[in-house]
């Protein structure tokens, strides 16, 4: 059966990562198209006029954007290795996870770390510490957020095992100690190894520059104020 | 089968009666704990430790928190009656828009309570675009589910709190004339008998009213 799949990406997104670990885990066949988020294609706007962003799937023709709604998506159409567990009860607590990795993990890492400097910086990283804590207790007893093998949840915190690297060099600050979260780094150091995960990496480099130049503005037009 | 239901809620809170509405549907048995925000009970905390707010349901001992997450929780375990369509795509559809309300619309509607009077033309045209698109997302349909309600429009039960933020604070944002479809759809659901039940709608007013009135005194 010829399928038409497509996703539209760029080759930095951390969410659009999780539509290729997802496809290639699934081992599904798709064609990449790069955006330039400068200058959206008139595709990327016509599939995704709500919130104009990557990354979207295109199959057969019908749009689908949000990873996470992606993710389950692509969980429900193609039914081999099972990224969300069966028990409805288990897949809330997926459902839940990843959530809170959006909602909050991401945010006060990303928005409250990351972006900021002194007091905010430092209040920003009291509440990140207390998020990473839930998550390293969630951990116990486990390899993965999925349990044996990776997971729904482990797709979407995954851009810790990457990011949080570059996060603290650019910042110049630790953000996952090993020893107040030993398991929370086991794991990052374990999803990063994974074959599928360590095929799919951006570059590092390109990844520093471009996040110290994110940071370098932010930080200036903060002080501007 | 005795089954034990029991959801942790407050009756102001748009996201604990999506839960009522979601469990009235199926004809589902519940205890229903009012909780004090001001002073949340031991089992809350205990049920909920990562973000200590409602609604929690709690099945035969379990918690499961987040409105979207504990509406496809009852989705999947009770099958009657279902808020899901069953097809992959359309259930991506309609994930998608409850995302779109809870991320979009409700902070949009949650800052013009708290912001002065300079700052409401701003927010206004924020929501309103996004009321925009609701109402090309709701087209010809009788609900967001289509010819039945469904996830979205129980998703979007915080337009009647958009509702009565706007006539607390006197202002025009979901107006007839700009958004007709929403309009007749609000008119709708608040027709639903069980809708009707879960939502108080002259309480909210007169709760609104009492906190966030006196700011347009202040304007």
């Amino acid at each position: 059966m010829a399928e038409e799949l497509k996703l539209f990406r760029t080759w930095s997104s951390v969410f659009a990562l999780r539509i290729v670990w997802a496809l290639k885990i699934k081992g599904v066949e798709y064609e990449t198209i790069f955006e330039d988020l400068s200058n959206k294609s008139p595709s990327l706007l016509q599939y995704n006029p709500v919130h104009k962003k990557v990354p979207v799937l295109v199959h057969n023709g019908k749009p689908i954007a949000e990873s996470l709604v992606i993710l389950e998506y692509i969980d429900e159409t193609w039914r081999e290795t099972p990224l969300l567990p069966e028990d409805p009860y288990e897949r809330a607590m997926a459902r839940f996870w990843a959530k809170f990795g959006d909602d909050k993990v991401l945010t006060s890492i990303f928005w409250g770390v990351f972006l900021k400097e002194g007091k905010e910086q430092e209040e920003a990283m009291v509440e990140a510490m207390e998020h990473l804590q839930f998550l390293e207790d969630e951990l116990k007893g486990k390899t993965f957020f999925g349990g044996e093998r990776i997971g729904f949840v482990d797709l979407a915190l995954g851009w810790l095992a990457n990011m949080i690297s570059i996060f603290e060099e650019v910042a110049g600050l630790k953000m996952v100690d090993e020893d107040k979260f030993p398991l929370l780094a086991a794991w990052m150091q374990e999803f990063a190894d994974s074959p599928i995960i360590k095929d799919n990496w951006p570059p590092r480099d390109k990844l520093i520059a471009k996040f110290q130049a994110l940071r370098d503005a932010k930080l200036a037009a903060a002080a501007s104020k | 089968m005795a089954e034990e239901v029991k959801l942790f809620g407050m009756w102001a809170s748009p996201f604990s009666r999506r839960i009522e509405v979601a469990l009235k549907m199926k004809g589902i048995q519940y205890e229903y704990i009012e909780e004090d925000l001001s002073n949340k009970s031991p089992s809350l905390l205990n049920y909920n430790p990562v973000h200590k707010k409602v609604p929690v349901l709690l099945h035969k001992g379990k918690p499961v928190a987040e409105s979207l997450v504990i509406l496809e929780y009852i989705d999947e375990t009770w099958k009657q009656n279902p808020i899901l369509p069953a097809d992959p795509y359309e259930k991506a559809m309609a994930r998608f828009w409850a995302k779109f309300l809870d991320e979009k619309l409700w902070p949009a509607a949650k800052k013009v309570v708290l912001s002065k009077g300079e700052e409401h033309k701003g927010l206004i045209e924020e929501i309103q675009e996004h009321l925009k698109t609701l109402e090309s997302e709701l087209k010809e349909k009788k609900f967001f589910g289509g010819e039945s309600l469904g996830f979205v429009d129980i998703a979007a039960n915080i337009i009647f709190w958009l509702l009565v933020v706007q006539e607390t604070l006197g202002l025009d944002i979901l107006t007839e004339d700009k958004f007709p479809g929403l309009h007749e759809w609000n008119h709708r659901l608040l027709d639903d008998a069980v809708f009707k039940e879960c939502v108080s709608m002259e309480r909210l007013l007169a709760s609104f009213k009492v906190r966030f009135g006196a700011l347009t005194a202040s304007k």
